[in-house]
């Protein structure tokens, strides 16, 4: 038996949710559950899977799992830091800059479209060369370059909804900038701006591992994903799965959040459609 | 037409030179002394002192500006500060090589994309398009590595189909060079086909919501002549669009591509010049990605206007 709200989901929705779920608690929990430390070397490098250590053993004889749990929480720990710093600077600019207009806007929306003209990670490697690599520097350089996505779509957004009828009531009532934008734009703008979120934090998720791929995102002795795939890269050419595991990782918790903000997508496009 | 295309170029130009100046800010004006990284821990006053005045830096930020951004017009890219050698010598090579693994991959995903979009519109909701759908959003969530570790592991460990690594040098053959290649050529298919597919769909299937494929399918036309005749020519500029679009993200693929397969590209340049905080380099390296993406989206936005057949045909001047 299933409850009644699941009933209406479909299956990849239902499988989507599962997966965030089990991220969230991988994230609030993965090194509380781990059998061994990040750090602790327990045997020769890339042993086989036995029952002590379900996933066998790193490139350094590391616990294979014990560093998936580990790096669950960094993996998703700099996404999550790093979208929310986004929409913090991203959103309420946007909104300013749809209800106030102006040069301000016009000069920060081409300041944006020529920040957007760069690839995101040229951009970002350029700022990481200038800086070096480390956590906060990180985090701080892809929320910068994510808020101008976040600003883009956010000021679109309140553009619509600063001409509605509802919109131009509230300001002909005299009512003051506090109201408008926390009262009439940000509840109607919700709905968009959550399924951007979505999509953000797996872009972010994907970049942030990309660059620990590079080798210039999360720095040892962290274990994160994008990282142990890297390390364990070299596994592959005895056919060992090594560094399978935590690029199976990545893919998986990407088509979770992925399914879900579908699903959002979608029941909001078909009722649209349907008033057409 | 011809004025709008003259003003796109224009425009151009204009970012790209914007784009210089965040490059050159970017990199020059962050906390963070490039002498002092040259250095290392163990400089001394003095030999900062010296450094700085033969690198240039004591003059002020936009005469540094406009020294480099001079240079690059005439084509000096400056020196490695690592081995002293001009970089243009160094990054060239890098980027044709780059350039031919981006064509090698375009040649193959953008027919492949968007004919299995367009048929995919064609029949829309049959089983093909349903399971095209699934697939596509499977491979656009799967990272880069993930798909070239998979068939390093099947193709090259596991049947010895092919090399793990692209190894390539000048004046290899062509045979060798695409066996080399084939691999990560495989893995940028893979991860742009689907993102083109799905675009070109929903573009094609927006054009056959428009009322005249409504008229051709009730004077009576079959379906697959509606797409190909009707729907197709005016899709065309949008799909253009899409096509572009994408083909930039193939540049920033290729970025990790080249990584995984250790291929000697402007990618692997560049990551290499940001770890060894090279800045002349990453500058160069920055400045000629940046370029290809402008470029890429000005032929588009040109494409498209030439291929729309509104402005190809205009009608009297409307205002």
């Amino acid at each position: 038996m299933t409850l009644p709200v699941f009933g209406r989901l479909p299956l990849s929705a239902l499988l989507g949710l599962l997966i965030v779920t089990a991220t969230a608690a991988l994230f609030l929990f993965g090194p509380m559950l781990a059998p061994f430390g990040q750090e602790e070397v327990l045997g020769t490098p890339f042993a086989d899977p036995s029952a002590g250590h379900l996933l066998g053993l790193d490139q350094n004889g590391r616990d294979m799992l014990s560093r998936l749990l580990y790096g669950a929480r960094m993996s998703v720990g700099v996404s999550l830091a790093a979208v929310v710093i986004s929409f913090c600077i991203g959103v309420p600019l946007g909104f300013l800059a749809a209800l106030n207009g102006g040069w301000p806007d016009l000069i920060g929306a081409r300041l944006i479209d020529v920040i957007m003209s760069i690839p995101v990670l040229i951009s970002a490697l350029v700022v990481l060369q200038a800086l070096g690599s480390s956590l906060p520097v990180l985090i701080g350089t892809i929320a910068l370059l994510d808020s101008t996505r976040v600003f883009r779509l956010s000021r679109v957004v309140a553009q619509g909804i600063v001409v509605m009828e509802y919109a131009e009531v509230a300001r002909l009532r005299g009512e003051g900038l506090w109201w408008m934008l926390r009262r009439e734009i940000l509840p109607n703008a919700l709905p968009p701006l959550m399924a951007e979120f979505g999509m953000r934090f797996c872009f972010t998720f994907l970049f942030v591992a990309g660059l620990s791929y590079l080798g210039l995102g999360v720095q040892p002795p962290f274990a994160d994903w994008g990282g142990m795939v890297r390390d364990n890269q070299q596994g592959i050419l005895y056919g060992l799965y090594a560094p399978l595991f935590p690029a199976g990782a990545i893919a998986l918790v990407t088509i979770g959040v992925n399914l879900v903000v579908d699903w959002a997508l979608a029941g909001r496009t078909t009722v649209q459609g349907e008033n057409r | 037409m011809g004025k709008l295309i003259v003003q796109r170029l224009g425009l151009g130009v204009v970012t790209l030179a914007l784009v210089s100046v965040l490059v050159f800010a970017g990199t020059e004006l962050l906390p963070g002394d490039v002498a002092a990284a040259i250095l290392g821990q163990n400089a001394t006053p003095e030999s900062l002192a010296a450094l700085r005045e033969q690198l240039g830096l004591n003059a002020g930020p936009v005469a540094r500006y406009l020294g480099w951004a001079a240079g690059i017009v005439q084509g000096d890219l400056g020196v490695s500060l690592a081995n002293r050698q001009p970089v243009g010598e160094l990054l060239w090579p890098r980027f044709w090589n780059t350039m031919a693994l981006a064509g090698y991959a375009a040649v193959i995903a953008v027919p492949l994309a968007v004919g299995l979009g367009i048929a995919s519109a064609a029949f829309r909701g049959s089983l093909f398009d349903r399971v095209a759908t699934v697939v596509a959003l499977a491979t656009v969530s799967l990272p880069e590595y993930f798909l070239g570790l998979l068939l390093i592991l099947f193709v090259s460990v596991q049947y010895g189909l092919l090399p793990s690594l692209a190894d390539t040098w000048s004046g290899m053959g062509l045979a060798a060079w695409l066996e080399a290649t084939t691999l990560p050529m495989l893995v940028l298919v893979l991860v742009t086909v689907a993102q083109i597919m799905r675009m070109t769909r929903t573009t094609v299937l927006a054009v056959m919501d428009q009322p005249y494929i409504e008229t051709a399918y009730l004077k009576g036309m079959r379906n697959g002549r509606v797409v190909l005749r009707h729907a197709a020519p005016n899709a065309l500029a949008p799909i253009v669009n899409v096509v572009a679009f994408n083909l930039t993200y193939l540049i920033a693929g290729v970025v990790l591509v080249e990584s995984i397969f250790n291929y000697n590209g402007l990618g692997r340049f560049m990551v290499d010049a940001v770890s060894k905080r090279d800045l002349p380099m990453v500058q160069a390296a920055a400045m000629v990605f940046a370029a290809v993406y402008v470029v890429l989206n000005l032929v588009a936005d040109v494409a498209a206007i030439a291929l729309n057949p509104r402005l190809r045909h205009p009608r009297a001047k409307e205002v």
